[in-house]
């Protein structure tokens, strides 16, 4: 057995790894409480007279409210939409196997494989002849690019669940939308926790997609309102690193409720 | 009652999700491979230029930069995060009341977009490290991301930042898959801990490598946000990763069948190097 001294060598060196992990945030936080000028004096330390204001300006001037509503529709939306249609696509495939469902299921597969900025440019043209370069639009391209992990995701959870189920369910003769969704889906309850975990932190966090889809202000998202501000308050620390706090706080409150579901989430959907 | 293939349903079930997926990724895909060989301009092609995109890449110097950075940026992270991330899955795996609040702090940075990330971490190396060069004396800190150097080991630390959390959590759950009574065994037979993570997890953990490598080389290879947030491939473009360049030549200089061209070559070297690596991975697996 390991000693008792070993052991807290152990801790010691992995609280000292944590204190480097938690550093930025430290420096982020004391920083985003200090003026401007104290900014450059006093980079290191505690701030000497804290700042309060620069959350309430940067929460303005950056119209907090705004972009997390924009944020909240586009990710609740989106994330809506991709469990829908990703589950009812593998409820599909994986009830009817055959020559078509493996070609399709394949079809899925390989885009995997496409790297987004292969593609972008001329989605972008497309969708800008169709006048696509909206909200609607971005909800569709998500579907379009996650659905594959989703479909994998849920693919693979059906094989789980008996095919008996669905016969026993139709004896009293219901369709195959009310076997899916009343029967079904409620079983697949696992894999959309994880399927709605890992496409929530890519929606809400997305920047590329949502700059070349959202071309009006009043739409921008959270990713996008920092980067606007950021590039007009650069030389004012206080302001920017109040903004990025801001900007962190929704997804760190998510976090602290929903830990077990995330990480859990996280990890199946790299395994599975 | 089954569904049959090709009734109805089989289709309306299916049809959301295919018709975006062929949409989204397909279409442009083969529109993308037809436009990198005219002269799109990103509505209209006039005419046909053959190979004239492809030839001009390999004297597009920057474009070739940005192509070695990446492949250095990707190499050099790899190593960090699954170093970093196996070891932290190792030291977080004991029994210890520390290890749910210590892995959620590694966690917490996967969680925040690229874009803010970015921010934060210029902020980190541009104020915070000149303070502490002036406090210490040591030029070591002075002036980083003014420099190709400092901007390429910035954007390693902030990656490593960033993702080794993640990849620990793998490493976490593949650990605790490894049954129990085999470590006890080893253990009583006076087995020491260097050897039970050499003989016993060492080769139980060939999966976690594969899932491991993939994510971190197909993710590394893609990174656009904290690129454009942290150094903004500057100075003079020198930290300019392949994302960006395409991104830059398509939306900046306007010039879309040029960016078509390095775009789907992007996507050949991305297919190539994952199919590899996930082909190699695979057979070493086995013969562990």
């Amino acid at each position: 057995m390991e000693s008792k001294k070993k052991k807290q060598i152990i801790s010691m060196i992995a609280l000292a790894v944590a204190l480097v992990w938690l550093y930025p945030f430290y420096l982020m936080i004391v920083n985003a409480l200090k003026s401007r000028a104290e900014i450059f004096t006093n980079t290191l330390g505690l701030p000497q007279d804290i700042q309060w204001g620069n959350f309430s300006e940067a929460m303005e001037r950056m119209n907090f409210w705004g972009s997390f509503s924009n944020s909240l529709i586009i990710t609740v939306v989106s994330v809506i939409v991709l469990v829908v249609c990703s589950s009812m696509a593998a409820y599909a495939l994986s009830r009817n196997p055959g020559k078509v469902s493996n070609w399709v299921y394949g079809i899925f597969a390989v885009a995997v494989l496409i790297p987004f900025q292969s593609i972008m440019i001329p989605l972008i043209g497309m969708f800008g002849q169709a006048n696509m370069l909206n909200r609607p639009g971005l909800v569709f391209m998500y579907l379009g690019i996650g659905s594959s992990m989703a479909i994998f995701l849920y693919f693979g959870a059906l094989r789980s669940v008996p095919k008996d189920l669905d016969e026993a369910a139709c004896i009293d003769g219901c369709s195959k939308f009310q076997t899916f969704w009343h029967i079904i889906f409620p079983i697949l309850k696992p894999t959309t926790v994880t399927v709605i975990v890992l496409n929530s932190i890519w929606f809400w966090n997305d920047y590329l997609l949502p700059s070349l889809v959202i071309n009006r202000p009043e739409w921008r998202t959270i990713p996008l309102m920092t980067f606007f501000f950021f590039g007009e308050f650069s030389r004012q620390w206080n302001l920017a690193l109040a903004a990025l706090i801001i900007a962190i706080v929704p997804v760190i409150i998510m976090y602290m409720f929903l830990q077990k579901y995330i990480i859990k989430g996280v990890s199946d959907g790299a395994v599975k | 009652m089954m569904m049959k293939n090709r009734d109805k349903s089989y289709w309306l079930f299916l049809f959301p999700s295919l018709f975006a997926l062929i949409m989204v990724m397909f279409v442009p895909l083969v529109m993308g491979t037809y436009y990198s060989f005219t002269d799109w301009n990103g509505t209209r092609v006039t005419q046909f230029v053959g190979l004239e995109h492809y030839i001009r890449l390999f004297s597009d110097t920057d474009f070739i930069n940005s192509l070695v950075f990446t492949g250095k940026f990707t190499l050099v992270v790899i190593v960090l995060i699954n170093l970093i991330g196996l070891g932290l899955g190792l030291l977080l795996t004991r029994k210890s009341k520390l290890n749910t609040p210590l892995r959620t702090i590694f966690f917490m940075p996967n969680l925040i977009g690229g874009i803010i990330l970015g921010f934060i971490w210029q902020f980190i190396f541009m104020r915070s490290f000149e303070a502490i060069a002036e406090l210490t004396g040591l030029s070591f800190f002075s002036g980083w991301l003014s420099t190709t150097a400092t901007g390429f080991w910035g954007l390693v630390i902030l990656y490593v930042w960033q993702m080794s959390g993640y990849i620990m959590i793998i490493y976490i759950s593949f650990i605790n898959n490894i049954p129990e009574d085999i470590i006890e065994a080893a253990d009583i037979d006076g087995a020491s801990s260097w050897q039970i993570f050499w003989k016993i997890k060492f080769p139980m953990l060939a999966p976690a490598f594969t899932v491991s490598l993939f994510l971190t080389l197909s993710g590394a290879f893609k990174v656009y946000d904290q690129n454009m947030a942290l150094t903004g491939g500057g100075p003079f473009n020198s930290t300019q990763m392949v994302a960006m360049n395409i991104f830059n030549t398509a939306f900046r200089d306007n010039n879309m069948a040029y960016a078509q061209a390095k775009a789907f070559t992007f996507l050949i070297i991305v297919v190539v190097i994952s199919v590899t690596q996930l082909f190699i991975s695979r057979r070493k697996e086995v013969s562990l």
